[in-house]
């Protein structure tokens, strides 16, 4: 199998890998693939240069980073190795499995959230604890459809759950919400966020407060009502307001317009 | 390069030569980061994008040059520079580097 076809197959998997590509330098054009088990395909065109990039690539594959490294024909990274020496730029592209956003409550607008986060590139599961509604009829364009509570849902998979990932809770009802909060909030999941008018939020508060949620820390962590105020009222219109505050909450901007600010737009 | 997978496999199965066309890296602003990538094919058929429409076309030329074996695998520079007025550059003002080489490994 050749290198491309190694890649492709775990891109498409969803499975990690990291494409490396001397693009300056001695071999330019060569190429290796990287998983987390080590070097899977390819070859930058000796052993040295390979084991030391194969390395650093790993490095850069765990933070999902994408960039260009330079080294030494033998893969010497320290600055007084690479004096005299010609330079290899290396391209290193990190391929993550996409994000992962898990919606609670399969109501109306859970389809169009979960239509929005599938442009956005998320893996998409709705989970609902009641069968008749969580159905995959009512949300094809979800990954995965779960019939079950939150407790458990979180209890088995939320150690997958990371910064990149979020977590939304629609379902409006005190069964499901305070221990789908709970739940997440034991997760790494970048962004919680929990649906209701002011009047539920400040109910909910108070049911958070009874099971223990006091914590600045945490209560930083859930938004809530969830979504940027945009004045929308259609499930796609809130769609689309809670993809935007998911994705200011990552890049920590403040979601005002960019013509009422000066700064850098990338 | 995610989303050219199934052009460059359905081009490789017609038995097509492919190039590949990477963002590498970007100074100032630009429209998409380094992995933003594009398939040429021998043909001049083209999947995906590296900007926002502003130098996909001279893409097309420098991926069918290297496809063609005129010129080598390289990096490629749009933008602007104070010793050289590239042909084409992004609107945005910004520098875009890519990597083109055929798709043979």
């Amino acid at each position: 199998m050749g290198s491309y076809q190694t890649f492709s197959a775990h891109v498409r998997d969803n499975s990690p890998v990291a494409l490396v590509t001397v693009i300056e330098g001695p071999h330019v054009g060569s190429t290796m693939v990287v998983t987390p088990v080590g070097i899977v395909g390819g070859s930058l065109g000796n052993s040295d240069i390979d084991r030391v990039v194969g390395r650093d690539a790993l490095g850069e594959l765990e933070a999902g980073r994408t960039l260009v490294r330079h080294y030494g024909p033998h893969g010497e990274s320290t600055p007084e190795d690479l004096i005299d020496t010609e330079t290899v730029r290396i391209f290193i592209e990190s391929f993550s499995p996409p994000p992962l956003m898990w919606i609670f409550g399969a109501v109306d607008f859970t389809a169009a959230l979960a239509r929005v986060a599938k442009v956005l590139g998320y893996h998409v599961t709705v989970c609902d604890a009641r069968e008749v509604f969580a159905t995959r009829r009512r949300f094809p364009m979800a990954d995965d459809v779960k019939v079950t509570w939150p407790t458990p849902m979180f209890t088995e998979n939320g150690h997958r759950l990371s910064s990149r990932d979020a977590v939304c809770i629609l379902t409006h009802d005190p069964k499901f919400d305070v221990p789908a909060i709970q739940g997440a909030l034991a997760t790494s999941a970048g962004y919680i966020g929990v649906m209701g008018s002011r009047k539920t939020h400040a109910k909910r508060l108070e049911r958070m407060a009874e099971v223990g949620i006091t914590s600045a820390a945490d209560l930083a962590r859930i938004h809530s009502p969830i979504g940027l105020d945009l004045g929308g009222r259609t499930p796609e219109e809130t769609a689309i307001s809670i993809v935007g505050e998911i994705i200011a909450t990552r890049t920590g901007r403040n979601a005002s317009p960019l013509g009422a600010s000066d700064g850098a737009i990338h | 390069m995610r989303e050219l997978l199934s052009d460059i496999d359905r081009w490789q199965t017609d038995g097509k030569r492919v190039a590949i066309a990477r963002v590498v890296d970007i100074e100032g602003s630009g429209p998409r980061g380094a992995g933003a990538a594009m398939a040429v094919n021998q043909d001049g058929e083209v999947s995906g994008s590296v900007s926002g429409g502003c130098v996909e076309s001279a893409v097309v030329s420098e991926a069918l040059a290297i496809l063609s074996g005129e010129q080598p695998s390289r990096v490629v520079t749009f933008g602007y520079s104070d010793d050289e007025a590239f042909a084409v550059g992004l609107t945005c003002g910004g520098i875009i580097h890519l990597f083109i080489q055929p798709l043979e490994w």
